[in-house]
């Protein structure tokens, strides 16, 4: 085949194709070189787009609206009001405020220390966490339906209940009593969940140097010293971040209530903001008044998360 | 996203990526690293967007040409329901060859068909089949959405030729100013259950049950002193149930749980409150109904399918649960009238379900589907009324219910006539219930809001002895009220 030289261009040395002689710019080349690059992203930005983003806005939306005999209409903050005005609503924020306290103080404290002893063990140490991660690997609804079954059966024949008779100490109807509704919840789901939050403390607690432990015992330091002024100083980036999103996740409490109490568990002592969030969407015919109940939680987070950043960036800097 | 849409999805991606990713290999077989890198890529776009539009809900079942006419139709048994669904797939066949212009495909949507969470997000999804199942209780959710087609001009003697035997009640409840929205296919009302054996064990006469909710308390009190963790009464607290039966057990006392004009609750009254004083009473007074409380639809009856429970309010077709979900036997099980304050009971609550129609759908597949629904839910001898056939299966033949055609029509009495000649369960289990007819109520408007409203007043009663009925009740009422009022 003939070459045909187009005037303005060069010959490529090794190439039989000829380009132009002028450069590409270097916007250009930029984009060329990371063609596959933006190939990939294309990927992930659509599923963000399609699964994340667009509900999102579609959320936003639809709590501005209301649909009634196929038609749908504008209606201002009719939805907001309609929610804020449900009986169940502040109890739900009660309720998921309670429950995100108490797993705070359990849940997030719990596999902190259990990451520290875990870290101390000389023996067995695979074994053991594969212990602790084992309530993990389980469904969580798997787990949560043995929690509701055999460990808080109300009868003297659940788990923790023939323990406390052993101990001759009272026991209790758990998810059946409005007091200890949400403590159950917490336990259930600490001691599912906890696995995760170990394996990462356990991490950070690997990459603290020995030399400060060992300086720290030089000078005198007990455990709780160590524990103190080296532990917790030194994952305090990992404690403040999984803090965050123990927050954020316990927050959204849904499948703990859902299960253990049946939704609203007695007298709406399981409620919470999700799960109020799903009964009007799926049981009161009510998708636009839980989407505005999806919108309060979401700026609700957020505006928690913004603060949460601000203040961890000051203390850090400080 | 249903379960076959998500199928379908897969296998898109599976037949159809390849083809547009398949890569001009290099001489030697090989690709290079970018090549690679950027046939992945490609081909991660191409098989998102191919399960993107998988899932899309276009209706591409509409076939005129030829006059050929193809419908979707949801609540085909699942697999576990094996005699059902050889059945139904039996009758897909037979009515093809009586109709060879129709195509029915059949989309299953699990063992209860409308689980009411899935049931909201087909239906708000635009997911829902071309027939699709409801409950008595969904119209004004399904015509709300915009998902569904009114089709009474096209409900006809020639469409459904039984339609003038139809019982009017259950026609009532798919029908919404004067416009038809879907056909009632099966009906119920509730009565009380009781556990034959246990009854005969704590010396209690097997025919001659309670009759009203004294002699249910005192029955309870000798049942659940046989021990061995067996609860005389049980009753529901969760899911949406607990409101449901405070609902039905209301409506025996001859209340009801909204005004006529339907704008306020009207269950925070004397007789709201005698319902939940007697579960109470029962519960901690004689300690009759077992530890065990917030009990949802599959607890009670798992703890039924195991002896463990002596009576409790149901329909007819609760046995039929307990039996072919719950491992319990027929023989175990009788039924009798709803219990009343002080004698028979003033109304019981009546419910149950039907098919609408997907919104777009052309006249033809309109008429497809009615034809379809009266041969497989409309005739006496076919489809579910088919004794002949589930006599020898362990469907129940002989329950007193669905009674979907007006008593004295020839529908019904031909249905009556096959069901008895066929029966095989003891019809005598069942006579005291279907020979005590009591009114029949239907559902509130918003039903399953307010159900799940009271199940924290039922919860109450159940699960806290010092429990306050006139705060629980008022709550309830609020809250009740709060719905109505939003309309």
């Amino acid at each position: 085949m003939a070459i045909v030289t187009v005037p303005g261009t060069r010959e490529q040395p090794g190439s039989r194709l000829r380009v132009p002689v002028r450069a590409p710019t270097r916007r250009g080349r930029r984009v060329r070189d990371n063609l596959t690059g933006y190939a990939f992203l294309i990927g992930a930005v659509l599923c963000f787009a399609f699964f994340s983003w667009y509900p999102m806005i579609r959320g936003i939306v639809m709590s501005f609206q209301r649909t009634r005999r196929g038609v749908t209409t504008w209606v201002g903050w009719d939805n907001y009001e309609r929610i804020v005005n449900d009986p169940s609503f502040l109890t739900a924020w009660k309720n998921t405020l309670y429950f995100t306290v108490l797993a705070l103080i359990f849940g997030y404290a719990v596999p902190f220390f259990v990451a520290i002893l875990l870290n101390e063990f000389r023996h067995a140490k695979g074994y053991l966490r594969a212990l602790v991660y084992l309530p993990v690997m389980l469904p969580p609804a798997s787990a949560l339906f043995l929690f509701k079954y055999y460990v808080y059966d109300p009868s003297d024949a659940g788990l923790f209940n023939a323990v406390l008779k052993a101990l001759h100490l009272p026991t209790s109807e758990w998810m059946q009593s409005t007091t200890m509704t949400m403590p159950a919840m917490v336990l259930a789901s600490t001691w599912m969940n906890m696995g995760g939050a170990v394996l990462i403390y356990l991490a950070a607690l690997q990459n603290i140097p020995g030399e400060l432990y060992e300086a720290a015992e030089l000078d005198g330091a007990g455990i709780w010293g160590r524990i103190l002024h080296v532990t917790i100083p030194q994952t305090r980036l990992i404690l403040s971040l999984m803090a965050m999103l123990q927050i954020v996740a316990t927050m959204q409490l849904f499948i703990e209530p859902l299960i253990l109490a049946g939704g609203a568990g007695t007298q709406d002592s399981a409620t919470s903001v999700a799960y109020l969030i799903y009964q009007h969407g799926f049981f009161q015919n009510d998708l636009n008044g839980a989407a505005a109940l999806g919108v309060i939680m979401l700026v609700v987070l957020a505006g928690f998360s913004a603060v949460y950043a601000r203040l961890t960036a000051r203390q850090d800097a400080t | 996203m249903p379960e076959h849409m998500s199928i379908a999805a897969v296998q898109v991606i599976a037949e159809e990526a390849p083809d547009h990713a398949t890569p001009v290999p290099r001489r030697d077989g090989q690709m290079s690293a970018p090549q690679y890198r950027k046939v992945a890529a490609i081909a991660l776009a191409a098989g998102l967007g191919f399960a993107l539009a998988a899932c899309s809900t276009k209706n591409d079942n509409k076939d005129a040409a030829g006059g050929k006419v193809t419908i979707t139709v949801d609540c085909q048994p699942v697999g576990a329901q094996k005699d059902l669904l050889r059945n139904w797939n039996a009758d897909v066949e037979a009515f093809q060859k009586l109709h060879p212009n129709i195509t029915i495909k059949s989309v299953s949507v699990g063992a209860q068909c409308n689980n009411p969470p899935d049931f909201t997000a087909r239906l708000a999804g635009g997911t829902v089949t071309d027939l699709f199942y409801g409950y008595m209780t969904d119209l004004q959710q399904v015509i709300d959405s915009g998902q569904a087609m009114e089709i009474t001009q096209y409900v006809t003697k020639e469409t459904i030729p039984t339609w003038d035997s139809v019982d009017q009640a259950a026609k009532a409840v798919f029908t919404d100013e004067g416009k038809i929205w879907g056909i009632p296919t099966k009906n119920y009302s509730m009565g009380l259950v009781y556990n034959k054996n246990l009854f005969q064990q704590a010396g209690l006469d097997v025919k001659n049950p309670p009759k009203t909710w004294a002699e249910v308390r005192e029955a309870a009190k000798k049942i659940s002193a046989l021990g061995n963790g067996i609860a005389g009464y049980s009753e529901y607290s969760a899911g949406n149930t607990g409101g449901w039966h405070f609902t039905a057990t209301l409506y025996a006392h001859g209340g009801q749980m909204v005004t006529a004009d339907g704008k306020k609750a009207d269950f925070n009254n004397a007789m709201g409150k005698q319902v939940l004083q007697n579960l109470k009473d029962m519960r901690y007074g004689d300690n009759s109904m077992g530890d065990k409380q917030l009990l949802g639809w599959p607890d009670l009856l798992t703890n039924a399918g195991a002896g463990k429970v002596g009576m409790f309010i149901g329909a007819p077709d609760a046995t039929t649960a307990i039996v072919t979900q719950f491992q319990g036997k027929y023989q175990d099980w009788a039924m009798a009238p709803m219990p009343g304050p002080d004698g028979p009971a003033k109304g019981t609550l009546g419910g149950g379900e039907g098919y609408f129609f997907k919104k777009g759908l052309s006249a033809d597949q309109i008429k497809a589907g009615l034809l379809w629904l009266a041969y497989e839910k409309l005739t006496p001898g076919k489809g579910q009324f088919d004794y002949v056939r589930s006599k020898p299966q362990n469907e129940p033949v002989g329950l007193p219910q669905p009674v979907l055609f007006a008593p004295g029509s020839d529908a019904h009495k031909q249905d009556v006539d096959l069901r008895k000649a066929n029966a095989n369960v003891n019809l005598d289990d069942f006579a005291l219930f279907e020979n005590n007819p009591v009114p029949i109520k239907a559902e509130p408007r918003n039903a399953q809001a307010i159900y799940a409203i009271l199940d924290s007043a039922m919860s109450g009663v159940l699960t806290d002895p010092n429990a306050s009925i006139d705060a629980l009740l008022k709550t309830a009422e609020d809250k009740v009220n709060q719905i109505l009022a939003a309309g």
